[in-house]
């Protein structure tokens, strides 16, 4: 069985990988794209410390991640929908609708 | 997997795919199978079909004025997201071992649909009861939100 320090190692670079894309990117896809990154890295992590503890708790805890993962990924292209729609951009340092 | 830094939204999406059929390499690895199968069908079956749609929608196929320009902010992300791994890795690798020894036949139970079932309707039951009207509330605002009249902002 491979060691728990490997998947923990693969989940931090995928964290990074996630981090940089969302610094880095300006679209607002890729931006939730790499959001989604991040929490797959996040449960890979999760998963990793459940099953070697043998406790189910942490795969719950990956399962109600799934579902809000879900719920966070169709609000915000709903939102990013409405944004193009009123002003023709997806490049989120041109969005400051909430800017005072 | 390292591949969303590709300049095209449609293949970083198709890159997303494959690193979510990895990730699900990797539960099955765990010996966790439901979520395994979980994460195939909400990941590549849902997420990423409502993300190639809003794609297709947006009509972002090429995005040369999309891509970043500006050579400091690269730099500045570059340096953080060094910071941000070492400091995971020394995590990681301060961790002391306080795992429990586990036979093979426990630990090839820990993540059946049984034992997940079995937990997740009695000890977590109102957690997956909200978790479903948070699921429709988010229906709901998406339809509210992409609706086409102009209530929604401004």
């Amino acid at each position: 069985m491979i060691e728990l320090e490997w998947y923990l190692g693969v989940s931090a670079i995928l964290f990074t990988i996630g981090v940089l894309g969302v610094l880095t990117k300006r679209n607002a896809i890729v931006v939730f794209m790499c959001v989604e990154l991040m929490l797959s890295a996040v449960n890979i992590s999760l998963v990793a410390f459940s099953s070697f503890m043998g406790d189910v708790h942490g795969m719950i805890l990956v399962f109600f991640v799934l579902c809000v993962a879900a719920a966070e990924a169709c609000v915000g292209l709903a939102i990013v929908i409405a944004i193009f729609r009123n002003n023709i951009t997806a490049d989120i340092s041109k969005i400051n609708l909430l800017r005072w | 997997m390292a591949m969303v830094f590709s300049n095209n939204t449609v293949n970083s999406a198709l890159y997303l795919v494959l690193h979510m059929l990895s990730v699900s390499g990797f539960y099955l690895l765990l010996q966790a199978q439901f979520l395994a199968v979980i994460q195939i069908l909400v990941y590549a079956g849902a997420i990423m079909v409502l993300f190639l749609f809003v794609i297709m929608v947006l009509n972002l196929g090429d995005d040369e004025k999309i891509q970043s320009k500006i050579n400091f902010k690269e730099f500045f992300a570059i340096i953080l997201g060094i910071v941000v791994l070492s400091q995971l890795l020394y995590i990681a690798g301060g961790y002391t071992g306080i795992l429990p020894e586990l036979s093979v036949e426990q630990a090839m139970a820990v993540g059946t649909v049984e034992a997940i079932g079995d937990e997740l309707f009695t000890t977590f039951l109102l957690p997956f009861e909200v978790t479903a009207i948070l699921l429709t509330a988010a229906v709901v605002g998406a339809m509210l939100l992409a609706q086409k009249t102009k209530n929604v902002e401004d």
